[in-house]
């Protein structure tokens, strides 16, 4: 129920948490795996062609093939692409895996190619052994986390970010005031207001990934992930893909991935999980994530003390002020 | 090619030959930003060694990971006049009981100056002003807005009715004796003793909140000051409305506005002084560019506008400097906060040091079933 234990931090079933009944659907998410992802946009251009995002700036940001620079109002899914001087396991003398790794990646070519993929993200591009160059490509595709304790929709102060029967978090355009107070919460910079192009709509309101409510609600996947040509992006049920994003990373760590980590998965954490995995092959902090984020309102009742305590400290100290001997 | 590595937080772009250091190569203070030289620590003299070494951290670039908050320079001046109505309404309620009617007369119209400017602040601020009445559908315990949206409008009937009591009392009694004017003068001759001390009632809340207004959020130098921005905001509010007492009364109303000038502004004083030793390297953007400026313009002024307060017992031309002094710095540590918490938010050092120690020293989090 609404109030109730580990309302604002810890593990909860945020749905049944935020005051639906036990006949709810179960809570949807993303799995994104993304040792599979190619950096083809494909879900950033589904987005926005499904959601009507409009047109943000267009340029490259100059440090790497990004051109979407981040999650923002008019980006709701955006890939990341780093370029790592860093040396593939296969590259290294002896630190050679005992058998070539298959990632899962689709392809035409047989198998006994498939060394150009392994060991690292998207494939590096070249053939043969030993012509591969000194770095790695990590591309992930970023979005909004559908936090368990969503901080954007505990401070929204007039009750337009909601959660959705899927257990998602959705603004409601048509009640948005364009207060901003969700944009500093987020402790991962996903939702931001809107600041143009003119003429667009919801134009100085509060955007972000809405994990296509209008999709779901007619039994549909997600934009992103039903366009995504490699599965990097898995739509489901959180339970289940909770289960698949463990067994994919201990496929990795047996391959000899072991950069290959989770990310967000915990119920635990300080967002009580999101609903949005990834899986990662290297620190958060490199994909542009927070390393250890925690949900702003699980400090809230030590502010209210606080405040409070600063609250009768300054009608305390007024009324002493007044206090004493008539002029 | 420059790889999002292990940034050093204020040194310059250095290259290493061997691939191993590449993997952590030093790239730029912020990618694309100017490259700081040894921001704040100029303080030390040209020359002289840093003791402490820049932290090394990694990012995407260095590309913010929290949004700053997009509020323009309404909020930071909605800080100052929200506490400035607080304060004032107190300040009004206490001159009403203690019979000093020029104090009273001054912040009671303070109070309702600054309610007016806060209103307008806080809608021009939204990004659909047009709906800032959505803000009044739900009361909401976990969003600071709501709550004090909730305590602004508790306050504003109170404070607004003790204000334009005031405000008719500027009326020459002859123009106010019949006709609408005569009828407001009476009902608010009668109303204005009990709507002072309801807005008074509402005066402490309104101060504090707005410290957890900004404190509720992941940007760093907002979020890791909670525990003692509270009471520099209340301190500050203080400090603000006493200083409008002693412009606007004359010396022999204005005794307890001037201890409450300086029990504002030690308390203010103490807790910023605290806050920033508790806040760790988020306490940097505190001394750093602008809101470095903001915040040691904030002390000297606090300090001189108490010192002055307190020695202005026969001096109105004192008083009214001190006065003065007092509601500029009070001005200064709004936007110096603010200011300070934009900077730790648009820089992912403030946000991935802090968590990476916390990780170091407590592993990751667990909280409990």
């Amino acid at each position: 129920m609404i109030g109730g234990r580990n309302s604002l931090s810890g593990p909860v079933d945020p749905t049944a948490n935020a005051g639906y009944g036990d006949e709810h659907p179960k809570r949807k998410g993303f799995f994104t795996d993304t040792s599979i992802c190619i950096g083809c946009k494909a879900c950033e251009v589904a987005c926005k062609e499904w959601n009507d995002v409009p047109a943000d700036h267009f340029d490259m940001t100059a440090t790497s093939y990004d051109n979407s620079h981040s999650l923002n109002a008019n980006q709701w899914r955006h890939v990341a692409f780093i370029e790592q001087p860093k040396r593939l396991g296969s590259q290294d003398p002896g630190l050679r895996p005992p058998e070539v790794t298959d990632l899962g990646m689709p392809s035409v070519r047989p198998t006994d190619t498939a060394g150009a993929v392994a060991d690292g993200a998207g494939g590096t591009g070249v053939g043969a052994e030993g012509e591969k160059p000194d770095f790695r490509w990590l591309m992930s595709s970023d979005v909004c986390k559908h936090c368990t304790h969503a901080a954007c929709l505990d401070v929204c102060p007039t009750g337009s970010l909601f959660r959705t029967e899927f257990g998602t978090v959705v603004v409601q355009d048509d009640i948005c005031n364009g207060c901003g107070y969700c944009v500093p919460a987020c402790p991962y910079g996903v939702i931001d207001r809107r600041k143009g192009p003119d003429g667009a709509k919801n134009v100085g309101i509060a955007q972000k990934c809405t994990l296509c409510y209008d999709r779901l609600g007619a039994g549909q996947t997600p934009a992103c992930a039903q366009s995504c040509p490699t599965q990097s992006i898995q739509f489901g049920d959180v339970d289940e893909l909770r289960e698949r994003a463990n067994a994919r990373v201990a496929q990795l760590h047996e391959a000899g991935v072991m950069d290959a980590r989770l990310y967000g998965n915990d119920p635990h954490d300080g967002v009580g999980g999101t609903g949005s995995i990834f899986l990662l092959l290297d620190e958060p902090e490199v994909y542009g994530f927070p390393p250890d984020p925690l949900v702003t309102t699980a400090d809230l009742p030590h502010m209210f003390r606080r405040a409070s305590a600063a609250a009768a400290t300054l009608l305390v100290g007024a009324a002493l002020a007044f206090v004493g001997r008539r002029p | 090619m420059t790889g999002p590595g292990q940034h050093r937080a204020d040194g310059p772009e250095q290259a290493h030959p061997d691939d191993e250091r590449q993997t952590t190569a030093v790239i730029g203070s912020a990618g694309g930003r100017r490259p700081r030289r040894a921001g704040g620590r100029r303080k030390h003299g040209p020359g002289i060694e840093q003791v402490v070494p820049d932290a090394e951290f990694t990012s995407y670039y260095g590309r913010p990971i929290v949004k700053a908050a997009p509020w323009e320079h309404d909020i930071p001046a909605y800080l100052f006049s929200g506490g400035l109505a607080a304060g004032s309404a107190l300040v009004a309620a206490g001159a009403d009981l203690t019979g000093r009617p020029q104090l009273r007369r001054t912040s009671r119209l303070g109070a309702l100056v600054a309610l007016a400017f806060s209103g307008a602040a806080l809608v021009h601020d939204l990004g659909k002003p047009s709906r800032f009445v959505n803000m009044l559908r739900v009361a909401k315990l976990t969003s600071p807005m709501s709550v004090g949206t909730w305590i602004l409008t508790g306050y504003a009937p109170g404070a607004g009715l003790a204000g334009l009591a005031e405000l008719l009392d500027l009326v020459p009694a002859d123009r106010r004796r019949d006709g609408v004017l005569g009828s407001a003068s009476r009902v608010l001759s009668w109303v204005d003793r009990p709507a002072g001390l309801w807005g008074a009632l509402f005066g402490p809340p309104l101060a504090a909140y707005t410290a957890v207004l900004l404190s509720d959020t992941a940007t760093p130098s907002w979020h890791e000051s909670y525990r003692e921005l509270p009471f520099v905001f209340v301190g500050s509010a203080a400090a603000a409305s006493a200083g409008l007492g002693l412009i606007g009364a004359p010396v022999h109303e204005t005794g307890p506005v001037r201890r409450l000038a300086v029990g504002g502004a030690v308390l203010e004083l103490v807790a910023e002084h605290r806050m920033e030793r508790s806040m760790g390297i988020t306490a940097e953007p505190l001394h750093e560019g602008r809101a470095g400026r903001l915040m040691r313009a904030a002390k000297v002024l606090t300090a001189a506008g108490a010192v002055g307060a307190a020695l202005s017992g026969r001096s109105r031309a004192l008083g009214v400097l001190s006065g003065a002094a007092l509601m500029a710095g009070s001005a200064c540590t709004r936007f110096g906060v603010f200011e300070a918490g934009i900077e730790s938010a648009n820089d992912p050092k403030y946000t991935v040091v802090p968590q990476r120690e916390r990780l170091a020293r407590e592993g990751p989090r667990h909280f409990p079933e």
